[in-house]
C-alpha cells in the first residue's frame, strides 16, 4: 500500500479524510507530445454521484485528458488519485495489472464509436457478460440472467440477446456498450462523446437513459463532448478547455449562462439557437 | 546416416530449442517463443513437433509417431521414417514401449508412464486468438491473467447450441495460472492431460511457440458451474475390439450409409484384439 | 432564510472589446421563513439577474448571498448542487428538459434525486399535475410539445413537488388563465404557510398584492440609476 503512505501528508489526503470525500482527485496532470502540449496542469476533484462535463473544440486537449484519467495514456506529470477499496491510490503510479483490474471493476469507459467498445463478433449477451466473467462469474444461468436484466434496462428487447451488435442500429449499439460497461456496477464512468455519432432523436433517448442510470446507480461520470446541449442536460459541473488548459470551471448552468473567460463566451455565443 | 547431423537439426538449433523447452517446463502452460527452422516438410505437417522431437532424441530412444491415434497414416509414417533416416533410432507402434511419442490430435488410450516424453504438434498455440486477434494484447492478457474472454467463447457456445459445443481444442488452465490450448485433441482426451506421469511438450512450428506440461501438472478444462465440462465420445463400442472406453472414429463402409465405429488408437485396438477381445464386426473385418 | 448583503455584479464582454457592464451594486435584502418578498423595478433593472445570482446561476463579483447555512457567492459547485437539491427551488420562465421524457417523470425528478421511492414520487407529481389542470392523457408525453401555458404549469409543478425551504419564482403566473393563476397563488400561500422563504418577480399586480409581504425595488441596486 505505498499509495496510502504516499498520501499521508498531502493536501489530497486531508480532503479524503472526512466521511464525505471525493472519489477522484486530479492534480497537475500534464501530457506533452514532444514540444506540443496535450493537456497541462489540470487539477480537479470529482465527488461521488457527480457528473463532470469537459468541453472544448477539437484539439483542446479534452480527449487527451480523458485518456490520461482513464489510464489509456501515461501522463508526463501529475496524479490521479482514486478512492479504491484498498484506500487512496495514485492510478498513474499503479502497476498496469492493477490499473486494468480497476478498469474492469470500479471504472468503465464508453467510447464514441461503439465498435471500439464492443466485441462485434460476440452476441449482445456475451458482450454484456464479458465483464462479469472477467471478474470471476462462472454460472452461465446467472450471467445470462444479468445480461437480460441489463438489456432491459437499456431498452433492448430480450429476444435480441443472441444477436451480434453488427445487426443493431447505432443507438442500440451505444446502449449495448453502456450495458456492457455498467453490468459490474462501476463507480466511475468515463465517456468520450457518447452521443457523437447519433441522430438527434436517438441522442435524446440516450441522454434520458444516462440520466436515469446516473441517478439510480449513484454514478460519478466524466463526460467529454463538444456538444453544449448535452452537458447542460447531463453535467452538474463543467470544465472548459482550450490549448490543453482548463480556462474555466464551475456549475454547468453558471458557466454556460454567465461565462467569465473570453473563450467560453465565444463558445457559448457560437451555438446556434433552435 | 553420415549425410545428416544426428536427428537432422544442427547442435546449436537443438540447444536453442532445448532452452525453450526448459523454460516451458519451468513455467507450465506458458508459450515460449523460439526460432522455428525450415523443415523438409510443409507447415501443418508437424514442423513444430518434429523440431521438439529432434531436440529431445538420443540414440537410445525408441520413437512412436501417431496421427489421429493411428500409426499407419501418411503423416505418421513419414515423420517416423524421417527420424529413422536422420537419427537411426528404433521405432515402435506400442505405446508402452516408446520413450518418445510424437502425436497429432490424440493422446493414446494406454496410460503414459514416467520417463516418457509426449510431443504434440500444434497448429495455433494461442487459445485467446478466437476473440482477440492482436498478439500484443493476448500476451498482455496472459501476463495479467485476464481470462474472462475464454469464458465468453464458451458462453457463446452455450447461447448458440444450448451446450458447450467445442469438442476439440478445448481450452484448459494449467496449475491455476496459464490458459493453454491443448492442440486439437478431442475433449475426450483432456482429462489425460492432468496428473500425467509423462513429460508433455507442445511445438508450434509456424507460430514459433513451445510450451510444456511437466509430469503430474494439474490441468483443468474451463467450464461453467451449471454447464460442467464433459469428456464425451461417440455412444458406441469399438466394432473391432469391443472397447467401451476408447475414443472412436466413425467409418463409412459403403454407399448405403452403413458405418462402423473403430478405436482411433490403432495400437490399443490391435492389442485388445490380440488378447482375444472381439467387437460387433470384429470377426469379418479382421 | 435568504440574506443578500452588499452584492455587486458586472458583465465583461471579452469579445466586444472587453466592455465592462456593471449591472448591480450594493444589493441588500433578506427573506424570512414564511415570508414572500417581491422584486420590482423596470425591465432591465436587474430583477432576474438578482434571482439568478441567488440561485448560483450567475457569479457574484462582491458581497454575500446566504441561503440557509450556505454563502452561495463563495460556495463550491457541489455545495450549490446540494443546496438546489434539498433547500432552494427555482421556477424559471423556461422549461429545460431532455426531449421525450414524460411529463410525469419531469415533475417527479426532483423527488427521485432526493431518494424518494418511485411510486411515491410519481404519486405526488400526479397529484400536482392534476391540481394544475394538466390533462392526464398528457402526462406520458414530453412537455417539449406543450403550449406555453402548459409548459409553465409543468415548470411550476416541478418547483413545488418538493417542499423547498426557499423558493425563487420568476413570473409564476404569466401566461396562465384565471383558474390556473388561482391554483398557483394557492400553492404559494401554502408554501408560505409551511414556512418557505419566497423571493419572486410578479408583473401581475393582483398576484403581487395578494402573496407578497414586502416589495424591494431593485432600481436602487442598479448602478447609475440609484
Amino acid at each position: 500500500m505505498t499509495g496510502r503512505i504516499f498520501y499521508e501528508n498531502s493536501e489530497i489526503s486531508q480532503k479524503f479524510r472526512g466521511a464525505e470525500r471525493p472519489l477522484l482527485a486530479v492534480r497537475g496532470l500534464t501530457k506533452r507530445y514532444g514540444a506540443r502540449i496535450g493537456c497541462a496542469e489540470v487539477s480537479f476533484d470529482l465527488w461521488p454521484g457527480e457528473v463532470l462535463g469537459i468541453v472544448g473544440e477539437s484539439g483542446s486537449g479534452k480527449s487527451t485528458l480523458l485518456s490520461c484519467l482513464a489510464g489509456h495514456l501515461a501522463p508526463d506529470e501529475g496524479e490521479v488519485v482514486f478512492d479504491t477499496a484498498d484506500g487512496l491510490r495514485d492510478t498513474v503510479a499503479m502497476a498496469e495489472a492493477e490499473r486494468r483490474r480497476l478498469a474492469r471493476t470500479d471504472w468503465a469507459f464508453v467510447h464514441q464509436n461503439p465498435r471500439d467498445g464492443l466485441r462485434m463478433g460476440v452476441s449482445a449477451g456475451g458482450n454484456v457478460g464479458e465483464r462479469l466473467m472477467a471478474v470471476g462469474a462462472r454460472n452461465y444461468g446467472t450471467i445470462r440472467g444479468q445480461a437480460l436484466d441489463w438489456l432491459g434496462r437499456v431498452e433492448i428487447a430480450a429476444d435480441r440477446i443472441d444477436d451480434r451488435p453488427r445487426a443493431f442500429s447505432g443507438g442500440m449499439q451505444q446502449r449495448l456498450q453502456i450495458a456492457r460497461n455498467l453490468v459490474t456496477g462501476p463507480r466511475l464512468v468515463f465517456m468520450d462523446e457518447p452521443t457523437g455519432g447519433l441522430d438527434v432523436s436517438v441522442q435524446a433517448r440516450l441522454l434520458d437513459l444516462l440520466r436515469g442510470l446516473v441517478r439510480e446507480m449513484g454514478l460519478s461520470v466524466i463526460i467529454v463532448t463538444h456538444d453544449l446541449a448535452v452537458v447542460r442536460l447531463l453535467a452538474d459541473r463543467l470544465m472548459v478547455m482550450k490549448g490543453g488548459r482548463v480556462v474555466e470551471q464551475g456549475l454547468t448552468d453558471q458557466v454556460l449562462d454567465d461565462p467569465q473567460h473570453a473563450y467560453t463566451q465565444l463558445l457559448v455565443s457560437s451555438v446556434l439557437q433552435v | 546416416m553420415s549425410d545428416y547431423n544426428f536427428a537432422y537439426l544442427d547442435e546449436q538449433t537443438k540447444r536453442m530449442i532445448r532452452r525453450a523447452i526448459l523454460k516451458g517446463v519451468a513455467i507450465p502452460g506458458y508459450q515460449v517463443p523460439f526460432a522455428s527452422r525450415e523443415m523438409p516438410m510443409p507447415y501443418g505437417w508437424g514442423t513444430g513437433g518434429v523440431q521438439v522431437t529432434a531436440a529431445c532424441l538420443v540414440p537410445e530412444d525408441r520413437l512412436k509417431v501417431i496421427d489421429q491415434g493411428a500409426d499407419d497414416t501418411t503423416n505418421a509414417v513419414s515423420i517416423r521414417r524421417f527420424f529413422q533416416k536422420t537419427a537411426g533410432v528404433e521405432v515402435t507402434e506400442a505405446t508402452a514401449e516408446a520413450t518418445i511419442i510424437q502425436t497429432r490430435h490424440r493422446i493414446p488410450e494406454t496410460p503414459l508412464t514416467e520417463g516418457q516424453i509426449f510431443v504434440y504438434q500444434v497448429p495455433i498455440p494461442e487459445p485467446l486468438r478466437f476473440l482477440e486477434p492482436r498478439e500484443t494484447e493476448t500476451r498482455r492478457m496472459h501476463e495479467l491473467e485476464e481470462y474472462g474472454l475464454m469464458h465468453v467463447k464458451l458462453y457463446e457456445d452455450i447461447a448458440r447450441h444450448g451446450t458447450i459445443a467445442t469438442s476439440y481444442d478445448y481450452p484448459v488452465r494449467v496449475e491455476g495460472r496459464y490458459v493453454m490450448d491443448p492442440s486439437p485433441i478431442p475433449k475426450f482426451d483432456n482429462p489425460k492431460l492432468s496428473g500425467n506421469p509423462a513429460l508433455q511438450l507442445f511445438g508450434a512450428g509456424r507460430e514459433q511457440r513451445i510450451y510444456a506440461l511437466p509430469p503430474y501438472s494439474q490441468v483443468v478444462s474451463l467450464d461453467f458451474e451449471d454447464h460442467p465440462f464433459v469428456a464425451s465420445k461417440a455412444e458406441h463400442d469399438c466394432d473391432l475390439c469391443g472397447a467401451a472406453d476408447s475414443y472412436l472414429d466413425e467409418v463409412i463402409t459403403d454407399d448405403q450409409g452403413n458405418r462402423m465405429f473403430v478405436c482411433s488408437d490403432t495400437d490399443y485396438c490391435r492389442g485388445r484384439r490380440a488378447a482375444g477381445q472381439v467387437g460387433r464386426l470384429g470377426g469379418e473385418a479382421a | 432564510m435568504i440574506q443578500v448583503s452588499d452584492l455587486s455584479k458586472s458583465f465583461t464582454l471579452h469579445n466586444q472589446g472587453g466592455a465592462v457592464i456593471p449591472v448591480m451594486a450594493g444589493a441588500t435584502l433578506s427573506v424570512a421563513p414564511g415570508e414572500c418578498v417581491g422584486l420590482t423595478g423596470a425591465s432591465g433593472a436587474g430583477k432576474s439577474t438578482l434571482m439568478r445570482m441567488v440561485y448560483g446561476n450567475y457569479l457574484a463579483a462582491e458581497g454575500s448571498i446566504r441561503v440557509g447555512d450556505l454563502d452561495v457567492a463563495g460556495a463550491e459547485p457541489r455545495e450549490i448542487i446540494a443546496l438546489r437539491r434539498r433547500t432552494l427551488g427555482y421556477v424559471s420562465q423556461f422549461l429545460r428538459v431532455v426531449p421525450r421524457v414524460p411529463t410525469i417523470e419531469v415533475v417527479a425528478e426532483p423527488l427521485l434525486v432526493l431518494g424518494v421511492a418511485r411510486d411515491e414520487a410519481r404519486g405526488r407529481a400526479a397529484a400536482l399535475l392534476a391540481r394544475l389542470n394538466i390533462p392526464e392523457r398528457l402526462w406520458a408525453l414530453s412537455p417539449t410539445t406543450f403550449s406555453g401555458g402548459e409548459q409553465q404549469r409543468v415548470n411550476i409543478a416541478r418547483g413545488f413537488v418538493h417542499g423547498y425551504p426557499a423558493l425563487l419564482l420568476d413570473e409564476p403566473t404569466a401566461s396562465l388563465d384565471a383558474a390556473n393563476r388561482e391554483v398557483v397563488l394557492e400553492l404559494i400561500e401554502e408554501a408560505k404557510a409551511r414556512g418557505a422563504a419566497i423571493l419572486g418577480i410578479f408583473h401581475d399586480e393582483g398576484a403581487r398584492a395578494r402573496v407578497c409581504d414586502r416589495l424591494v425595488d431593485v432600481t436602487c441596486f442598479t448602478p447609475g440609476l440609484a
